[in-house]
C-alpha cells in the first residue's frame, strides 16, 4: 500500500462517506505474494498427480471433472483472501468494492501464470524422472486437449475469473456470500458423494432420487445440479428470513454462543429451559442412532462401522493426551493387543491356544492384557516428560509390532501372514455379527462407543479426572498438591488401554483377520491426528473428528467417503493438520476451557465490544445502559 | 511440630543450604526473609519433597519426610503455594481446590463409572469443602467465580486461590512463599490480616517467606532470616531488625565513608 493509500484508509475511518478507492490501488506486494503462494499450490497439486487421477471422475455430467476442481479452487481461495483489504483495526474502516474483485482477479492471474509455465515446461523439457506426474497427460488435461497455446493462455484467464469471483464475495456483502458458497459446497457435497448418496437412496427405497441426479459417469447432471443450487439457495433464504422473524427476538441472544462467557442476566430463561431441551434432544439422537442403520445400504453402515472403531480409539487416546497430557505416539500398540488377543482366543486358525472360546470371554482376556500393556509401557515412561516421553512410546508402539512380526513369536501369532478365520460375534445366541454384515457391526461398535463415551464422561467429572486434568496442567504442583502422580499416570495408560483394545477387539472380529501392517505406526499417527483434529480433551469433540476425518477422508487402511481422494490422504491429513494448528488449534469442537484460554484476549474484547454498543444504543434511545445485547 | 536440624542442599557444588537447623512449634507464624538467593525457596522446595537435600533431618510431628514423594508429604499435613502462582489455569476455580483434596478422599474408578453412594457422598462433600474453602476469602472466590477457569482470574485472585488450594488439602503446616507480592498496600494489608485468620480460625501452623516488611512485622511470631543457605539470625521482628548482620545481608557490607 501506498502512502497516499494509507492515509486514505484511516480517513476512511471517519463518519464522513466512505473513500472510494480506485480499482487498481492495491496493496502490491501482497498480491505478488499470494499470487506466488497460488502458483506454487497450483503447481503442486498438479504435479502431485491428482488432476490426473481425478480427471475421469466427472461431478457435473460433461463440464467438470474433480481433476480440474482441484486445481480451481485455490485461485478461488486465495482470491478471497487476498480480496479483502487489510485495515488497520480501529484505525480505519474497511470500505468494500470493486478494488477487492480486481485484487482476487490479479492474484489470480499471477498465481495461475503458475500453470501456464507448467504447460511451457512439460511441452519443452522432459524430467519425468523425478517428477512422475511430469507427463502428457497432465499436459493434456492442462490444455483441454486443445493447443498449447489455448493451456498457456487460457490459466491465467481462469485464475482471473474465479480469483475475482472468490474476491467478489467481500464486495457481494456476506449474505449473498454465505448463500455462494453454500450453493457451491452443497453442489460439491452432492456431486462427490454419489456412492453414498446412491447407497442411502437404496437403503430408503428411493432410487428414483439418485437416478435422476447422477449421470451414467456418475456426475450430476445438469438439471440435478441447477436443482440441488436452487435448493440451497431456497434453504439459505428461508433460514436468513427465520433468523430475522420477529418470533426469534427474544432468544437472539443464545445465537452468539461463547459469548454468554460469565452467563449474563438476559441469559438465564433460556438456560433454565435447557435441560428439559437437552433431555429431549438426546433422547432423539439416540434414538436416530439407533434407527438409522436399520435404513442404511452396506456402504454407508460399513463407513460409519468403521468410523465407530475410531471413536473408540480416539476416546480411549484422549483420556491419555486430552485428560492427563501425556503424549502418546505408540498407542496403535493397545489397539494391536485388543485384536490379537481376540484372534489367537477365539480362530481356529491360530496356531497357538486349540480351545477357541466365545468373543465375549476373549474380549474379557484382551482388556485384561491391554491393562497389563498399559502398565508395561507406561511404567518405564512415567518418570518422563515432553518429548522423551513421546519418542519413547513411539518406540513401543513398533516394538509390538516388531514382535507380532517376528519368527520368535511365530508359533503363537503366526507372523507376517497373520491369523486369518476369525469368527464372528455370537451374541448370547441372540445375533451374530459378522464382517459381511456391516450392519451388525455397526450395532456392535455402537454399544461399545456408547460405554467408552460414558467412561470418558464419568471419569473426567471424578476424582481420578480432575488429578489427571491437574497433571496435565503442571505435574510438579499437581504433586506438591497431593495427587499420587505416577498411579494417575498409570491409570490414564491402563483405562486408554482397554478402551483402545475393545476397539481392536472388534476389528479382528469384523475383518475375520489380523496382519502386523495393520498396526503400523501411521494408525497412532492418525488416531493422534484425530483427536487433536476434533479437540483435545472434549468427548464430542473427538466424535466430531472422528466423524469428519474418518467418515470423510478414511482412515488409514479403511476407505472414507471421498474414495477417491483415497491416496491423498495423508495429504489431506497433513495440510489439514497445519491449517487447524494455524487458524483453530483448539481444535473443531474445543474444550470450553481451552478456548478460553486460547482466545481469552479476543474473548473479552468481544464483550467489551458489546458493553460498548449497548452502551450507545441505550445512549441513543435513552434506555437502560446494560439493556439487553451483552 | 517441625524440625529441620543440620540441612544441607547443594547443586552441583553449590550450596543453596548450608547446615541449617529450623524449627516451627505447633501454632506460630514464622517468617522466613533473607536477600535473594538466600536459599527461602529452596528451605519449600526441600520441606515439601521437591527437592531432596543432600544432608540432614527433617521430621515433621516427630516422623522424618525424608525420601517421601510430594504427594506423600501434602498427606502428611504440609502445604504450600508459590511464589510465581502456579494454578492450574484450565481448570475452574472450584475444580482448582477439588483436586487439590485428592489426598483426602478415597472413591476409586469403579465409585465414578457404577455412581455408588460412595462417589456421590464424597463428591459432594469435596465440592462443599471447596466452596467452604473459597469462601474464606469473601466473595472475591465464590458465585459465578466457581466455574470460571483460574487463569481469567485478577493477580490478587490468582494469589488467594493459591492459597485456597494449600488449604483444601487440609493440612496443619502451610508454607507461603511471598504471599503478598505484586498486590497493592490494600490488598497487602487485607491479606495479612487473612493470614492471621489462617492461624487463629483455621488453627494453621504458617511459615511464610515475604520481602514486605511490614506484613512481617505485623503477622510473625518469629523470624529466621537466610544468607547464603544459612539462618544469620532468629528472633522476634525487632530483635532481628536490630541485628547488625541481618542489615549488612541485607544492605551490603559497610564501608568507611557511606
Amino acid at each position: 500500500m501506498t502512502v497516499t493509500g494509507k492515509i486514505s484508509a484511516i480517513r476512511g475511518a471517519g463518519p464522513a462517506p466512505a473513500h472510494r478507492r480506485r480499482l487498481l490501488d492495491q496493496d502490491w506486494p501482497r498480491l505478488l505474494r499470494a499470487g506466488a503462494v497460488l502458483a506454487l499450490g497450483q503447481v503442486f497439486i498438479a504435479l502431485s498427480g491428482m488432476p490426473v487421477s481425478f480427471d475421469r471422475r466427472l461431478l457435473i455430467d460433461p463440464v467438470l471433472s474433480l481433476g480440474y476442481l482441484s486445481l480451481l479452487w485455490l485461485p478461488l481461495v486465495v482470491g478471497y483472501w487476498v480480496g479483502r483489504e487489510q485495515v488497520l483495526e480501529g484505525m480505519a474502516a474497511y470500505t468494500r468494492g470493486g478494488r477487492d474483485v480486481a485484487a482476487g482477479a490479479i492474484a489470480g492471474l499471477l498465481g495461475n501464470a503458475g500453470l501456464t509455465l507448467l504447460v511451457l515446461g512439460i511441452t519443452h523439457f522432459d524430467i519425468r524422472d523425478p517428477l512422475v506426474n511430469w507427463s502428457p497427460q497432465l499436459l493434456d488435461i492442462l490444455e483441454f486437449e486443445e493447443s498449447v497455446w489455448l493451456g498457456t493462455l487460457i490459466w491465467p484467464a481462469i485464475g482471473a475469473g474465479t480469483g475475482a469471483l472468490g474476491g467478489g464475495m467481500h464486495w457481494a456483502g456476506s449474505r449473498t456470500s454465505r448463500t455462494t458458497v453454500t450453493v457451491l459446497l452443497s453442489v460439491f457435497g452432492t456431486a462427490v458423494l454419489e456412492s453414498v448418496i446412491t447407497d442411502l437412496t437404496q437403503g430408503f427405497h428411493v432410487e428414483a432420487v439418485s437416478d435422476w441426479l447422477y449421470g451414467p459417469k456418475r456426475g450430476l447432471t445438469y438439471p440435478a445440479a441447477i436443482a440441488v443450487a436452487a435448493t440451497a439457495v431456497g434453504v439459505m433464504t428461508g433460514l436468513a428470513a427465520y433468523r430475522a422473524s420477529p418470533a426469534r427476538d427474544g432468544r437472539t441472544t443464545r445465537g452468539n454462543g461463547a459469548a454468554t462467557v460469565g452467563g449474563s442476566e438476559s441469559a438465564r430463561p433460556a438456560w433454565r429451559r435447557m435441560p428439559t431441551r437437552r433431555a429431549m434432544n438426546l433422547v432423539l439422537t439416540v434414538a436416530a442412532i439407533v434407527v438409522l442403520p436399520l435404513f442404511l445400504g452396506r456402504l454407508t453402515n460399513e463407513l460409519l462401522a468403521n468410523v465407530g472403531l475410531f471413536i473408540l480409539l480416539a476416546l480411549g487416546l484422549n483420556i491419555i493426551v486430552g485428560l492427563a497430557g501425556i503424549l502418546d505416539l505408540g498407542y496403535v500398540a493397545f489397539f494391536a493387543v485388543g485384536g490379537y488377543s481376540v484372534a489367537v482366543l477365539t480362530s481356529p486358525g491360530s496356531p497357538r491356544f486349540d480351545p477357541e472360546i466365545p468373543w465375549f470371554g476373549a474380549l474379557f482376556a484382551a482388556m485384561l492384557l491391554a491393562g497389563l500393556a498399559g502398565l508395561f509401557i507406561g511404567a518405564p515412561v512415567i518418570r518422563m516428560r515432553g518429548d522423551y516421553l513421546a519418542i519413547v512410546t513411539l518406540g513401543f508402539g513398533e516394538i509390538i509390532r516388531v514382535l507380532l512380526l517376528s519368527d520368535w513369536l511365530s508359533g503363537t501369532f503366526n507372523g507376517a501372514q497373520g491369523i486369518t478365520n476369525v469368527p464372528g460375534v455370537e451374541v448370547f445366541g441372540l445375533a451374530t455379527v459378522r464382517g459381511f454384515e456391516p450392519r451388525s457391526v455397526l450395532y456392535l461398535v455402537l454399544v461399545f462407543c456408547a460405554i467408552a463415551v460414558y467412561v470418558s464422561w464419568r471419569l473426567e467429572n471424578s476424582r481420578i479426572g480432575r488429578a489427571w486434568m491437574a497433571i496435565r496442567e503442571d505435574e510438579n504442583v499437581a504433586e506438591a498438591m497431593g495427587v499420587d502422580t505416577v498411579s494417575a499416570k498409570l491409570m490414564a495408560f491402563v483405562t486408554g488401554a482397554v478402551l483402545g483394545s475393545f476397539s481392536g477387539a472388534i476389528l479382528s472380529a469384523k475383518v475375520g483377520s489380523v496382519f502386523p501392517h495393520s498396526f503400523a505406526i501411521i494408525v497412532s499417527i492418525v488416531i493422534l491426528v484425530v483427536v487433536i483434529f476434533g479437540g483435545m480433551g472434549n468427548i464430542p469433540g473427538v466424535i466430531a473428528g472422528a466423524v469428519v476425518l474418518i467418515g470423510i477422508l478414511g482412515g488409514p487402511n479403511q476407505p472414507g467417503l471421498l474414495q477417491e481422494f483415497a491416496e491423498y490422504k495423508i495429504l489431506i491429513y497433513g495440510a489439514l493438520l497445519v491449517w487447524m494448528m494455524l487458524q483453530r488449534s483448539e481444535g473443531l469442537i474445543p474444550n470450553m476451557r481451552r478456548a478460553r484460554e486460547l482466545h481469552i484476549d479476543e474473548m473479552n474484547q468481544d464483550v467489551w465490544l458489546r458493553a460498548q454498543a449497548a452502551a450507545d444504543d441505550a445512549h441513543n434511545e435513552g434506555g437502560n445502559p446494560r439493556g439487553g445485547r451483552l | 511440630m517441625l524440625e529441620i536440624t543440620g540441612l544441607h542442599v547443594e547443586f552441583g557444588g553449590l550450596h543453596a543450604l548450608n547446615n541449617l537447623d529450623f524449627t516451627v512449634e505447633e501454632g506460630e507464624i514464622v517468617a522466613v526473609i533473607g536477600p535473594n538467593g538466600a536459599g527461602k525457596t529452596t528451605f519449600f522446595n526441600v520441606v515439601s519433597g521437591m527437592v531432596k537435600p543432600t544432608e540432614g533431618r527433617l521430621l515433621f510431628q516427630g516422623r522424618s519426610l525424608l525420601g517421601l514423594d510430594p504427594n506423600k508429604i501434602t498427606a502428611r499435613g504440609i502445604a504450600r503455594t508459590f511464589q510465581n502462582v502456579r494454578l492450574f489455569n484450565n481448570m475452574t476455580v472450584l475444580e482448582n481446590v477439588m483436586v487439590s483434596q485428592h489426598c483426602r478422599t478415597r472413591q476409586r474408578i469403579l465409585d465414578a463409572l457404577l455412581q455408588t453412594r460412595r462417589f456421590r457422598t464424597e463428591e459432594a462433600l469435596v465440592r462443599d469443602r471447596g466452596k467452604e474453602v473459597l469462601g474464606f476469602f469473601g466473595t472475591r472466590l465464590t458465585g459465578y467465580r466457581f466455574d470460571q477457569p483460574a487463569s481469567v482470574l485478577s493477580y490478587a485472585n490468582r494469589r488467594r486461590l493459591e492459597i485456597a488450594r494449600a488449604m483444601a488439602t487440609s493440612p496443619k503446616l502451610i508454607l507461603l512463599d511471598e504471599p503478598v507480592a505484586g498486590m497493592n498496600p490494600v490488598e497487602s494489608a487485607e491479606l495479612t490480616q487473612l493470614i492471621g485468620k489462617l492461624r487463629d480460625e483455621m488453627g494453621y501452623t504458617i511459615v511464610l517467606i515475604e520481602h514486605d516488611m511490614s506484613v512481617v512485622r505485623d503477622i510473625s511470631d518469629r523470624v529466621v532470616v537466610l544468607d547464603h543457605g544459612e539462618a544469620i539470625a532468629r528472633g522476634t521482628y525487632a530483635e532481628v531488625s536490630a541485628n547488625p548482620q541481618v542489615i549488612e545481608a541485607y544492605l551490603g557490607q559497610t564501608t568507611d565513608g557511606s
